[in-house]
């Protein structure tokens, strides 16, 4: 088998790898800045709680539509919201805290989410929400991720600085009236919108999975913020990339190919990173100030 | 207690008062009855003991905290006047952030959340960095330095934001004497320039030093005014003996307004 064939024939031959490929690489663009915020900003676990709270909103679009995947898009959308603002809610007017609020609200919303698709559909549309169809992605749901990435970028481009500053000092912003609270949502609304996106692809239990890996690997590489989303983007396109080539051959499903590509890269990043175990096996001489 | 003397506060306008002030944490009270006022181009400590409500006391002015009871009036002053330093504790010193991009925060009245940075502000930025001694840092990482560097950063930041009234919570905590020394400086200055200073401080040494003005509080308030008038080793006996216990059948306070605490 010649390298062509292994790398690129797949992509030359099938359209549904194509559009696979080009549904990961906008996911990247998205849900990687995205997931590096939420890192930064101590929230990597309600990521996959938002990503669980899609489900419900997402069965009730199933109910309606059938296995339409806008439908089941606004559905996610609106339950997302739902819970990621009921959860803001919950944790500044009691006592409970935004992770153990986002822990409630999921739970219920996943008990609910399963309820009503195993109302209608079989176990195997079941199967569908929950880990997703990226190679039956068709021109209109790519439309869809594709306007879902341009978005997440230029409204994060907007609100950039006060994200920024609220995850470092959010006294300060509070101070010189930076309305943190505002940003704050806006954050969570692109969170959802890119889960949403992801959840096309992945499905609702693993969307998160393309938000957070590239994330963590993104830390362990970069310095600074800017270096972390370039990073986290190109890790998720590179793990959607090999994660596409290595189910084609291997006549693997997809979407986990691809998560556990970034897994895989993952790893290697624990090891080779500039802090990693490698560099602390073989530690380098140190400077002289 | 006689800067709230009427003819005083007439003449130099109070910059904020505080009229039998409450603030409390699920009804207990951490600042208790609290009258007074700080004027124009004072310079303040509040001292106290743990537990005081000195940090509460800061942050109730800054809006940050509701009053429970009476009201704090800053009428004349906006959210642009104040400048804050919070406690060292509440800031996320790991986060991937700059140091230029650090101070350059302190921007944030003159670009907001949207406007691009000028060459101007960036050379105020490396200004505000060598008056606190850190010519040449603007590249470092926030991650990379020290207690007391970083405190110095967190002062050119408010030198940025060049704020009329200025509230540091605890600023000299774990810092060392070199440090301190340099950022009190600092402090003096700004009070030569005529801005309001109020800041929590546990060091009595350095408040008989510099202070002109001082509230020493244990909940209630126990003395405020000219320092060597309050830090008597009367009124500090008194804050230490501050009724740390916690009743668990306090009743509902009734007492009337204290103007005169």
């Amino acid at each position: 088998m010649s390298l062509h064939d292994l790398l690129l024939a797949p992509f030359a031959d099938y359209g549904f790898m194509r559009r696979a490929l080009v549904a990961c690489f906008c996911l990247g663009l998205g849900s990687g800045p995205v997931g590096v915020l939420l890192m930064l900003r101590r929230m990597s676990l309600v990521g996959d709680s938002l990503s669980h709270a899609v489900l419900p909103g997402a069965a009730v679009g199933f109910l309606f539509a059938g296995f339409s995947l806008t439908a089941m898009g606004i559905g996610g959308l609106i339950a997302g919201l739902a819970v990621a603002i009921l959860s803001g809610i919950v944790s500044r007017t009691t006592s409970l805290r935004e992770d153990a609020s986002f822990a409630t609200f999921y739970l219920t919303s996943l008990a609910a989410g399963v309820l009503i698709v195993s109302l209608r559909g079989s176990s195997r549309d079941l199967l569908h929400v929950l880990f997703g169809t990226i190679l039956a992605i068709d021109a209109p749901a790519l439309y869809l991720v594709a306007t879902i990435a341009s978005l997440t970028l230029i409204i994060l481009a907007i609100v950039y600085r006060p994200l920024i500053a609220e995850c470092f000092d959010p006294g300060f912003l509070r101070a010189v009236g930076g309305r943190g609270p505002l940003h704050h949502l806006v954050f969570l609304f692109l969170v959802v919108l890119n889960l949403v996106a992801g959840f096309q692809a992945l499905g609702t239990l693993m969307a998160v999975g393309l938000m957070m890996l590239p994330a963590a690997i993104a830390r362990l590489w970069a310095r600074s913020v800017p270096g972390m989303f370039i990073v986290a983007a190109s890790t998720a396109a590179l793990s959607g990339f090999i994660g596409l080539i290595a189910s084609f051959h291997l006549g693997y499903a997809s979407g986990p190919c691809i998560i556990l590509t970034a897994s895989l890269l993952y790893c290697v990043s624990l090891l080779a990173a500039p802090s990693g175990a490698v560099r602390r096996l073989f530690p380098r001489p140190h400077l002289t100030g | 207690m006689n800067n709230t003397d009427p003819a005083a506060a007439e003449a130099g306008g109070r910059l904020i008062s505080l009229s039998n002030v409450t603030v409390a944490y699920d009804r207990r009270p951490a600042v208790h009855h609290l009258s007074g006022s700080f004027l124009p181009g004072s310079m303040t400590a509040i001292a106290g003991p743990n537990g005081a409500g000195k940090s509460t006391l800061v942050k109730a002015l800054m809006n940050q905290l509701p009053v429970v009871e009476g009201h704090i009036d800053h009428a004349e002053l906006s959210s642009r006047d104040f400048g804050y330093l919070p406690q060292a504790a509440e800031i996320d010193r790991s986060f991937p952030l700059s140091v230029g991009d650090t101070v350059m925060l302190g921007g944030w009245h003159v670009v907001g959340a949207f406007r691009g940075i000028t060459a101007a502000i960036t050379a105020k930025a490396r200004e505000a960095l060598s008056a606190v001694g850190l010519e040449g840092f603007e590249r470092r990482p926030i991650g990379s330095l020290s207690a007391g560097q970083f405190q110095r950063v967190l002062f050119a930041r408010l030198l940025l934001q060049d704020a009329r009234v200025i509230l540091l919570d605890e600023p000299f905590t774990a810092i060392d004497a070199r440090t301190t020394r340099d950022l009190m400086d600092i402090l003096l200055r700004w009070h030569r320039d005529g801005r309001t200073i109020i800041a929590v401080l546990h060091d009595f040494e350095q408040v008989r030093a510099h202070f002109p003005e001082t509230l020493l509080i244990a909940r209630e308030p126990i003395g405020w005014g000219p320092t060597s008038s309050v830090m008597t080793a009367e009124n500090l006996l008194k804050a230490r003996a501050m009724a740390e216990n916690w009743d668990d059948f306090a009743e509902v306070c009734h007492r009337p307004g204290n103007k005169a605490a």
